[in-house]
């Protein structure tokens, strides 16, 4: 990462303030640039794999190419724009706001502000324990915690954005529905299992300082926190995009159609067990395996079983579960995963039932 | 002198901004005594949900974010 071309304003001494309108006009000459350059990305890619690279249409190879030209700069457009735009978003959001709307809320109402907050609110998964422990210990109900836990890391930008870059915005909407509904169900049904108990004791003496004073933010500083997301999280996965738009060029150049079929396909019932069983201890990013997962659909995945799939991988892993130990015995680590892994699957047969 | 804490469970953003802080106290030349606070107990008293933190003088000045020298100078101050 060059850091060179990205040094940042200084957060307090804040310069004269700049006025709304260079903000605005800023925005607006970026925007038309950026979207110039998408609208043309296809035909770019058209003109680079058969006019200057002279391949023949219909090939294997020209179609992986072009497929591989087109997706990668188009998907990584869309990752930047949207994740600065959710950097901003969440500049508004910080873990202790959401901890004081969610302190004390009756379950049911609370499961779905948990789900929803776990979009918009920063999270990263190695300080889940301490907004666990800050959660629990403050008045925030273990179920919507949980709620909150399940939402956070499965809704995210980077895998809605490959939904939408690759798959369209139908497949990415079932999926931002169906996660939020699973995360609200899953949470409340962990809360009405009182499994209080089932946390480690030390969690609930642990004492929970005042949260620290909110520093108030001005809009320079919003648009240094999108920034820091774009070359944060662009920067972390963009390689991965790289690969798994690679391997997917392939399975769409060379893989037989319908291989999938017998499979992944709606045939067969059990795929979509199988499929959960083996995602949840696959630890890959959604960015590696979105584009893998899109080309089998090609190939004849039903849609529920690669939904199934992809939630399994983005929503449960074992390096999360290791984290989670530090705060929650094994019984309801179990219990957790397995009300998760549920309702995976029932959104897996629903949509294979349905589509 | 300064104390200056960085609150985090040893992940790789809390070594960066260990290195962070030291540079930018260095550059200002304030004396300054550093210390790692790992324990999840000990970084729950100061109110932290989200890691790592920096606190100077015992004032959570920043918490979740990986601050460059750069932005960690004026919180010094």
């Amino acid at each position: 990462m060059n850091h060179a071309e990205t040094t940042l304003t200084p957060l307090a001494e804040s310069p004269a303030p700049r006025p709304v309108k260079v903000y605005v006009l800023g925005s607006v000459v970026l925007l038309s640039a950026w979207w110039l350059v998408y609208d043309r990305l296809a035909t770019v890619a058209h003109w680079l794999t058969y006019d200057l690279g002279g391949l023949t249409a219909g090939t294997h190879f020209a179609s992986a190419l072009e497929f591989f030209i087109y997706e990668v700069p188009k998907v990584l457009m869309l990752l930047t724009l949207v994740v600065f735009g959710v950097g901003i978003i969440r500049s508004f959001f910080t873990p202790e706001r959401t901890r004081r709307i969610l302190s004390g809320k009756r379950e049911s109402v609370g499961n779905v502000l948990a789900a929803l907050l776990g979009i918009v609110t920063p999270f990263c998964s190695c300080s889940a324990v301490p907004l666990f422990i800050g959660f629990v210990t403050t008045g925030v109900p273990l179920g919507v915690t949980f709620s909150f836990l399940i939402s956070a890391p499965m809704v995210n930008e980077v895998a809605l954005v490959l939904l939408f870059g690759l798959f369209g915005w139908k497949v990415a909407a079932l999926y931002l529905g169906t996660g939020l509904v699973i995360a609200i169900f899953a949470g409340w049904v962990l809360g009405k299992l009182h499994l209080e108990k089932h946390v480690e004791e030390w969690v609930y003496v642990t004492k929970t300082g005042a949260a620290a004073d909110e520093v108030a933010i001005d809009w320079p500083s919003r648009i240094d926190l999108g920034l820091e997301a774009v070359r944060d999280i662009v920067g972390r996965v963009w390689l991965y995009v790289l690969l798994g738009i690679a391997v997917g060029a392939g399975i769409h150049g060379y893989v037989p159609e319908n291989f999938m079929a017998s499979i992944m396909g709606k045939g067969a019932w059990w795929s979509v067990p199988l499929a959960v069983l083996i995602g949840v201890p696959m630890y890959s990013n959604a960015a590696g395996i979105i584009p893998i997962v899109q080309a089998l659909l090609g190939k004849g995945a039903a849609l529920g079983t690669v939904l199934a799939f992809m939630m399994s991988v983005i929503a449960l892993s074992l390096p999360e579960a290791i984290i989670l130990r530090k705060v929650l015995k094994p019984r309801l680590i179990a219990t957790f995963f397995g009300i998760v892994a549920l309702g995976i699957m029932f959104v897996g047969f629903l949509f294979n039932a349905l589509l | 002198m300064k104390k200056l804490q960085i609150l985090g469970t040893g992940c790789a953003k809390c070594q960066a901004l260990t290195k962070n802080t030291e540079a930018a106290a260095k550059a200002l030349g304030v004396p300054y005594e550093l210390g790692k606070v790992t324990e999840i107990p000990a970084i729950m008293k100061f109110g932290v949900m989200s890691t790592p933190a920096l606190v100077v003088d015992g004032v959570v000045k920043s918490q979740g974010r990986l601050l460059t020298p750069e932005q960690i100078k004026p919180l010094l101050a």
